[in-house]
């Protein structure tokens, strides 16, 4: 890792200048509405491309971790809701523990998961995240449909109306942590070995490699990124129901990763910045209105882009631009091999 | 220490947590089944000892739900087991085949009262019809699908699987466009409308669940013969197991694809119709529709007939019985079997209990 000059050092670095400076040059709504959507939307993304792109597990129970973070978190710290515990702790021990609780349970269904790849993990996931969807639904103790309302983020960060960019730089930093970590983890020899697994595990596991830990372990650590995104959420939007994490929800995350591309984690936050902008934009492009496409059609919308990107550029955004640099004949912008998952999740 | 004492190890381990899970479950499930028939404390019914009959109706309700569970899953399993396709779709298709057979309903019979049509206004033909036509037409939307956006990636299942979803996503949503958010069901035929005495404990049983049962022992038994017993099930049964190799011998194997579509997308249409006029018909049917198609192939095992109909009574009895032998207090925590069914059965059988490695 030379400090060689790349385009894609280049985009990187001018992207999180613009996002430092970003609440100098964005209006107040930008900032406090679509950017800090965008982060958090791209922290969950990208705990799925991790599990895609290293592991080769696509998994559609990433939001449902990241609600199981939101719910414990509003039953810890709410007080006055008609349903749930209504506990009143401490909102840094809302966090700890929602983060703690989100995490075990990504271990213990990563444990159950492990000896599954590709489409039965992509299934066995989506078993996972519909049914805590409808756990939180029926089970008035917890949550209910209502959801909880009034989590306010802790005092120094909130309240998120008075002080949106706080919480904008808050999720900044976590992002940039987050993203921090996972290039420092496939570089660990449990991120070597885990690609060796997700390229062929049956070699891995005749070298002495515990196939299934190693699966386990990452879906326990995708967990406590997905978490951290939840977090973010609920201090955000200051409510969960469970229609934040229903079948939309998975599905929206997977578009997010999808269009990024699923082979680099970066792409996450670019898909996730070009979601939220689609989503508040889109719709009031005049020429869509006048062939029927309003607000209330916005998910044909979104579908017919996500079919047109996989159909068009399987490796989303970020495959489009390593072609075109691939194209102007770039070749210095050949990334390492530890970090280019070619047997990655084959789209 | 070598890799191959740490590979001797690492097996060690992995038999012990198996045998730990496979006992955990058995205890578990022997748990459950004593305390259904003979403890049942604060249940709604008390023990099967102490009131049987409405042991034996859960224990109906169970299976005939299972018969629906049947019907969707095996267009599922049918096509997975040919051309290792999930379709994500099939929650959507359940739900179009009963939106279709609900506009030709209602076309043909009129648009009833407020509440839609009732069951005096509808004869056998009003209801049979729609629904052959609704699962047919779905069984054409389904090969539309196959052959414009599927055929050209074959292989590439993850991909496969994707285009399914993005096509869900979009019909779903053009769905709540058409027929809107309201729930709404087909009405069933007058005559099947009707309560029968079983003459077993004085039990008094809806007819239109012995009719899905019987509808799922037909199409269960129409399968099996068109798969061990005809020509082109013979090739699909070839195609399961060696796709190339029956290209290689002359057949052609694209044909015997989109017949499988067609019939597993009619599947899940008529399935539609079926749960339309069962329970109803409403935007986010189609997500659970999917979660129960799901469910019972990962239980059974994906590709496997047999295992369909497996998973679909260990599905249907488990919904069934976790919501009336829970203790009143906590019925609602019945969804959390289903998610222990499905952990008991991956942590002992990964594959599925019917299940064979790709």
């Amino acid at each position: 890792m030379s400090g060689r000059v790349t385009p894609d050092r280049v985009v990187g670095v001018g992207a999180l200048g613009v996002a430092v400076l970003a609440p100098l040059l964005f209006s107040p709504y930008w900032v406090s509405t679509l950017l800090t959507e965008t982060l958090f939307l791209g922290i969950v993304g990208a705990s799925l491309v991790f599990l895609s792109a290293y592991g080769g597990m696509v998994s559609l129970a990433q939001v449902a971790l990241y609600g199981i973070t939101g719910f414990v978190l509003g039953n810890v710290v709410t007080n006055g809701n008609t349903k749930g515990l209504n506990l009143g702790w401490n909102p840094w021990l809302g966090v700890v523990l929602g983060i703690a609780i989100a995490t075990a349970v990504a271990l213990l269904l990563g444990a159950l998961s492990s000896r599954s790849t590709g489409i039965y993990f992509l299934m066995i996931t989506l078993t996972y995240g519909v049914i805590a969807n409808l756990f939180f639904g029926q089970v008035t103790d917890f949550s209910g449909f209502g959801g909880i309302s009034g989590i306010d983020a802790p005092a120094g960060i909130g309240p998120v109306t008075e002080h949106p960019n706080r919480l904008y730089y808050v999720a900044l930093g976590v992002s940039i942590a987050v993203y921090a970590l996972l290039r420092y983890i496939v570089r660990t020899p449990f991120g070597l070995a885990l690609q060796g697994v997700r390229d062929d595990p049956v070699r891995m596991s005749s070298l002495g490699y515990n196939v299934m830990l190693h699966r386990t372990l990452a879906f326990g650590l995708a967990g406590f990124i997905a978490s951290l995104g939840g977090v973010l959420f609920v201090w955000w939007n200051g409510h969960i129901d469970p229609a934040s994490i229903d079948l939309g929800a998975m599905i929206d995350v997977l578009i997010i990763a999808v269009i990024g591309g699923l082979t680099r984690v970066e792409g996450a936050w670019l898909g996730a910045l070009l979601y939220v902008l689609m989503l508040n934009y889109l719709p009031s492009i005049t020429f869509l209105g006048s062939i029927g496409i309003t607000q209330d059609r916005f998910h044909t919308l979104i579908g017919v882009v996500f079919l047109v990107i996989i159909l068009v550029s399987p490796n989303g955004l970020i495959g489009l631009w390593e072609r075109t640099l691939k194209l102007l004949g770039s070749s210095r912008s050949a990334r390492p091999a530890v970090d280019a998952p070619s047997g990655g999740a084959d789209v | 220490m070598t890799s191959f004492a740490l590979r001797a190890q690492t097996l060690k381990l992995q038999r012990a947590a198996r045998y730990a899970a496979l006992g955990f479950a058995a205890v578990a499930v022997a748990f459950m089944v004593v305390w259904v028939l003979f403890i049942g404390r604060g249940t709604t019914f008390g023990s099967a000892v102490h009131d049987p009959k409405d042991f034996l109706i859960t224990l109906l309700n169970g299976i005939t739900a299972a018969a629906l569970y049947f019907v969707v899953a095996s267009g599922f399993t049918l096509i997975f087991g040919l051309m290792r396709v999930v379709n994500m779709a099939h929650g959507a298709f359940f739900l179009l085949g009963g939106y279709i057979a609900l506009t030709l309903q209602r076309r043909w019979v009129g648009q009833g009262g407020g509440f839609g049509l009732t069951s005096e206004q509808v004869n056998l033909t009003n209801w049979i019809l729609p629904a052959l036509i609704g699962a047919a037409l779905v069984g054409f939307v389904g090969v539309a699908m196959q052959q414009t956006l599927l055929r050209w990636n074959q292989g590439q299942e993850l991909r496969q699987a994707l285009i399914t979803i993005a096509i869900s996503i979009i019909a779903a949503d053009q769905m709540l466009a058409h027929f809107g958010g309201v729930a709404e069901d087909v009405a069933w035929p007058h005559k099947l409308d009707q309560f029968d005495n079983l003459h077993v404990s004085g039990i008094i049983y809806t007819r239109t669940r012995l009719f899905i049962l019987a509808l799922a022992l037909v199409i269960g038994a129409l399968l099996w013969v068109w798969l061990k017993r005809t020509r082109i099930g013979m090739v699909i049964r070839a195609g399961v197991d060696d796709r190339q190799m029956v290209s290689g011998l002359g057949i052609n194997i694209q044909l015997t694809f989109a017949i499988a579509f067609f019939v597993g997308s009619a599947l899940a249409g008529f399935g539609g119709v079926i749960g339309g006029s069962f329970a109803s018909l409403a935007p986010g049917v189609d997500g659970n529709w999917l979660l129960n198609s799901l469910v019972v192939v990962i239980i059974g095992g994906m590709g496997s007939l047999g295992g369909a109909a497996v998973g679909s009574l260990l599905l249907g009895l488990t919904t069934n019985f976790a919501s009336a032998y829970l203790p009143s207090n906590y019925t609602y925590y019945s969804i959390i079997f289903t998610f222990v069914l499905l952990a008991i059965v991956l942590a002992v059988r990964p594959l599925g209990l019917f299940g064979r490695p790709a």
